[in-house]
C-alpha cells in the first residue's frame, strides 16, 4: 500500500515536472543525441553493438547537447510543450515520413524533372492558409513543402505561408493543390 | 548481380544530379533555381546513398550504410532550411522573381 502511494506521487511529481518550462526540448534533445551517438558508434564492441565506454560516453555527450540546446532555445524563447514527447505521436511522424511525403517526393520529382527538361514553367508565387497555431507545426510544413521540388516557402505571416510554385496549376489554390495531405498530417502530429 | 543493381542506383542518382544541374543552367532567377538543388539533394542523395547501403550489406560492413544514412537525414534538414533562407534572404534583399503569373505577397 505504502509503495504504491509512492510510485504514485512519484509519477504525479514526474508529470508537474514535465511542464516546467523547457524539460521536454531537453529530454527530446537528449534522446535525439543519445540515438545519433549510437548509430555513429555501432559495432564498436561486444556489448550488444557498443563497448562500454562508448554507452558511457554516449550519455555524458547527450547531457552536454541537451544543456547547450536547452541554452540556446531559452534565449531565443522557443518552446515545445510536453505533448510532444508522447510516443504515439513519433509513431505518426514516422509514418507521416515514409507514407505521403514519400510517395509526394517520388511524384514531384518526376515531374519537375521533365519540366526541367522541356522547360514548360509557370511560376508563381500563391498564398495558402494551413491552419496549423503552433510554431513547431507550421515549421514542419514549411520544411515539408521546401523539400518537395517544385514548391519553395518563402514568407510566414500570420500563421499563412507564401510559396514560390514552380508550375502553378491555379491562381488561389486550395491547400491540397500545394501539398498534397501534409497539412492534415502535421495537424495530426502535432496538435 | 547485386553490383548491376548497385550501379544501376548509381546512374539514376547521377542522372538526377544532372538534371539538377541542368535546372541551374536553363532557369533564370534564384527561386527557379533553388527548385533544381532540391531536386539534386531529394532524389539525386536517396539513390547514391541506398546504393550505399546495399554495397554496405554486400560486404557485410553495415556500419558504413548506416553513416550514410545519419549523412541523408542531416542533409535534407539542412537543404530545407538552407533553400529557405536564401529565397528569403533574396526576396527581402529586392531580387524581383521573374516571369511570375501571380504573386500574392505584393497583393
Amino acid at each position: 500500500m505504502e509503495g504504491k502511494k509512492l510510485i504514485k506521487t512519484l509519477f504525479i511529481l514526474f508529470a508537474i515536472r514535465l511542464e516546467v518550462k523547457g524539460l521536454a526540448t531537453f529530454v527530446i534533445a537528449f534522446l535525439l543525441s543519445l540515438v545519433l551517438y549510437l548509430l555513429l558508434t555501432a559495432g564498436s564492441g561486444t556489448f550488444l553493438l557498443w563497448s562500454f565506454e562508448e554507452l558511457c560516453l554516449s550519455i555524458i555527450v547527450g547531457f552536454i547537447v541537451a544543456s547547450i540546446t536547452i541554452f540556446i532555445t531559452s534565449k531565443l524563447g522557443i518552446e515545445i510543450g510536453a505533448k510532444a514527447l508522447n510516443p504515439k505521436r513519433w509513431l505518426l511522424f514516422l509514418a507521416y515520413i515514409f507514407g505521403p511525403f514519400a510517395f509526394s517526393l517520388i511524384k514531384a520529382n518526376f515531374e519537375v524533372a521533365f519540366r526541367v527538361l522541356s522547360g514548360n514553367i509557370k511560376p508563381a508565387i500563391v498564398e495558402i492558409n494551413p491552419k496549423i497555431k503552433s510554431d513547431l507545426g507550421i515549421a514542419m510544413l514549411a520544411n515539408s513543402i521546401t523539400l518537395t521540388p517544385g514548391t519553395l516557402t518563402l514568407e510566414e505571416k500570420n500563421r499563412k505561408l507564401y510559396i514560390h510554385w514552380l508550375y502553378a496549376k491555379k491562381e488561389r489554390p486550395r491547400i491540397k493543390d500545394v501539398c498534397s495531405s501534409f497539412a492534415d498530417w502535421i495537424r495530426r502530429i502535432t496538435e | 548481380m547485386i553490383y548491376l543493381l548497385i550501379y544501376g542506383l548509381l546512374i539514376f542518382g547521377m542522372a538526377f544530379h544532372l538534371i539538377g544541374v541542368l535546372a541551374l543552367h536553363r532557369f533564370f532567377d534564384p527561386y527557379t533555381r533553388l527548385h533544381g538543388s532540391t531536386l539534386c539533394t531529394t532524389f539525386g542523395s536517396i539513390a547514391i546513398v541506398l546504393s550505399i547501403v546495399i554495397y554496405s550489406i554486400a560486404i557485410s560492413k553495415i556500419q558504413i550504410g548506416l553513416h550514410a544514412i545519419v549523412a541523408l537525414i542531416f542533409l535534407m534538414i539542412t537543404n530545407a532550411v538552407a533553400s529557405h533562407a536564401i529565397a528569403r534572404a533574396s526576396y527581402k534583399a529586392g531580387i524581383k522573381p521573374e516571369k511570375l503569373v501571380v504573386n500574392a505577397l505584393k497583393r
